[in-house]
């Protein structure tokens, strides 16, 4: 299972390819890739966007499901996914607990 | 400190309305990223894990309150209220958007600040002694020659695409505080026997995947020729610096390639045909250089040391600072000021935007409106009053900034590591935070006494974890961060780089590692004032393997 994310170019923020085809802030919203037609078709949108300077250099990451919760199996995408390690306050991480709030 | 002339301001400004201009385009869609990735580094903009980070020059490690106050209002404007000082002497901000960038250059240029020549393939930005024009020990004020060099340098048209980044570090004292010999160039000041200034100059210095210490190549460079020698070894090494192996692209490897004595030759004979020509250094331009460096002038009074010494007296905490935190001045009466940026648990480096303002002040009350960064990652007053430093600590204190642990085993430098950074292998600050907790104790801290140790979350280490007494290095393994452990290494005048001590350890085992270590040394040190380097060199790495992995 993969999912397609890149950079947005005008202000940096971490986005993956949502499911509608929009570009989306939290990995929660990522369009779960899980054949090879779904992955050429994100990598086309990627393209895309790219081409279209909403994203910098979109790239696939993998992904799994731990407990029920899907997660990057890379540890350099799960810190992307959520904010530094070191600073709870800052990054998607810190957006979460608010609208939780 | 230097103040710009008007071409300074209309390069600065000119510079910015570029940016300002590639930025549009690139938004616009006229520039592509291949095309514009250059343009932005060019003016420190990186693209990071979470965000773009922009690097702010801070030409050797120098500023003024006004400059640190403009800092602090981009943090809170732009960023997310903090900064992060680097290895380097720069700043850095981890969450500036693309599109606030030429409006932030804009603002720092109004302070005579800039991101030039902080990324890319550039002469970087020079460092030098973080305690430079104050020192006890000092022959000679660097920062002239670093100035000198920096104007030099700046978009230098023949090398703004090197083979790879160039870095140059001046120290003027013969303690070296600036690592001059892990650098592409570094120099130190000297005086010859007539008086005379000149240079020992190193080459190929220099740490990342191949760590290497500089080789001497002048003894004595006379001032005159500072210009035209640096100009030959850049010429060098841009004709002859291998450009098809980014890892093999500094001039360390082509020294280590050519061998020095050929390499020597190649720069001595580039020399011969430009010495004595445009780049010979008048003496009044060094002068009028060095006028901007002047000392302020030092207001000594009688009594100064008894105001201290009751103080210290009264306050244990006052005490423990002023043995860490406060270094000899030359002049008599003054001394300069670490304040430490590794608060214990804290993100080594990095500063609020009210903790800057907080030394801004200071800065400006007690401290002839100096401010330095060292690339140990603190902040530097380097002219105070003796007398006022008991006010100056109750300031520091209130803002969280009076931990007195400078030299100590808490004063750890770290990179941005995999938190951050995008070439991260591994995480770095985190494992600061947990080293600094473990050994918290201010009484065990003294108990140990100097150590440096330095992380790096990845192999190109920018945590200078080669020249640390105990260096970290992460890295990834199987999909898992490990940390590799060196030991004897050093970025002094006695530069050496430190060996791998065995197999690394896991992220949960490394702190206990780094404890084991560091206790054995305690344990086999001759005298409490046999530093871990001297114990080290004189024991060699057996007890520590013995400690960390058993005999077997």
């Amino acid at each position: 299972m993969k999912a397609l994310t890149a950079n947005r170019l005008i202000d940096g923020e971490v986005v993956w390819l949502g499911r509608s085809g929009t570009w989306v802030e939290t990995l929660a919203g990522a369009w779960l890739l899980e054949t090879p037609e779904a992955v050429a078709e994100a990598e086309a949108a990627g393209a895309e966007a790219e081409a279209a300077r909403l994203i910098v250099e979109p790239y696939l990451i993998d992904l799994t499901r731990e407990d029920g919760e899907i997660q990057p199996v890379r540890f350099r995408e799960k810190i992307r996914a959520k904010g530094p390690t070191v600073r709870l306050d800052l990054g998607k991480q810190a957006r979460r607990e608010v609208s939780a709030a | 400190m230097y103040r710009y002339d008007e071409f300074d301001a209309h390069f600065v400004s000119a510079r910015v309305d570029q940016f300002r201009d590639q930025v549009q385009r690139r938004l616009a869609g006229d520039l592509t990223e291949d095309q514009f990735k250059p343009l932005r580094l060019m003016n420190g903009v990186y693209l990071q894990l979470h965000a773009y980070m922009l690097r702010i020059a801070i030409p050797y490690g120098t500023l003024n309150a006004r400059q640190m106050r403009r800092l602090a209002h981009v943090a809170r404007t732009y960023d997310r209220g903090y900064g992060h000082f680097t290895t380097r002497q720069n700043i850095q901000f981890n969450w500036p958007r693309l599109k606030d960038i030429p409006d932030i250059l804009s603002q720092l240029a109004e302070v005579e600040m800039h991101a030039i020549q902080t990324s890319g393939n550039c002469i970087r930005n020079v460092t030098a002694d973080h305690f430079s024009g104050a020192a006890a020990d000092e022959i000679l004020d660097p920062r002239p020659y670093a100035e000198i060099l920096r104007q030099w340098s700046s978009l230098h048209p023949e090398f703004s695409y090197l083979p790879r980044k160039f870095k140059i570090a001046v120290t003027g004292a013969p303690h070296d505080r600036a690592a001059v010999q892990v650098h592409d160039i570094g120099l130190q000041a000297v005086r010859d026997a007539d008086g005379n200034v000149g240079f020992r100059v190193f080459v190929g210095g220099g740490l990342g995947r191949t760590p290497m210490v500089g080789r001497l190549v002048r003894e004595f460079l006379p001032e005159a020729d500072l210009l035209a020698y640096s100009e030959a070894i850049l010429r060098v090494y841009n004709r002859y610096g291998r450009r098809d192996n980014k890892y093999k692209a500094r001039i360390k490897i082509l020294v280590h390639e050519t061998g020095l004595e050929e390499l020597k030759a190649d720069i001595e004979a580039e020399f011969a045909e430009i010495r004595d020509g445009v780049l010979t250094l008048p003496a009044s331009e060094i002068e009028r250089i060095t006028a901007y460096f002047a000392p302020p002038a030092f207001d000594v009074a009688v009594g100064d040391e008894a105001v201290l010494e009751a103080a210290i007296a009264a306050d244990p905490q006052l005490e423990a600072f002023a043995a860490r935190n406060v270094h000899p001045h030359r002049a008599p009466g003054y001394a300069s000021l670490t304040i430490s940026l590794k608060p214990i648990g804290k993100a080594p480096g990095d500063a609020t935007a009210e903790q800057m303002e907080v030394v801004a002040d200071l800065a400006e009350r007690y401290g002839h409106d100096e401010i330095r960064v060292s690339h140990e990652q603190n902040l530097v007053l380097p002219h105070v009053r003796r007398r006022d430093i008991p006010a100056i600590h109750a300031a520091l204190a209130e803002a969280g900034l009076a931990e007195a642990n400078a030299g100590l085993v808490t004063d750890i430098i770290a990179c941005p590591g995999l938190d951050y950074c995008a070439l991260a292998t591994a995480r770095s600050i985190p494992v600061a935070q947990r080293i600094s907790e473990r050994f918290a104790s201010p009484e065990r801290q003294r108990e140990i006494g100097d150590l440096k140790i330095k992380i790096s979350g990845c192999i190109n280490a920018c945590g200078h974890h080669h020249v640390g007494h105990i260096g970290i290095l992460g890295v990834e393994k199987k999909g898992e961060e490990y940390y590799q452990i060196t030991l004897g290494g050093s970025a002094d005048e006695n530069t050496s780089v430190g060996e791998i001590i065995g197999r690394g350890f896991s992220y949960d085992e490394v702190v206990d590692a780094i404890e084991k270590v560091v206790d054995t040394y305690v344990g086999l040190r001759e005298t409490p004032q046999e530093d871990f380097l001297a114990a080290y060199r004189r024991v060699g790495d057996q007890p520590f393997k013995e400690a960390l992995y058993g005999t077997a």
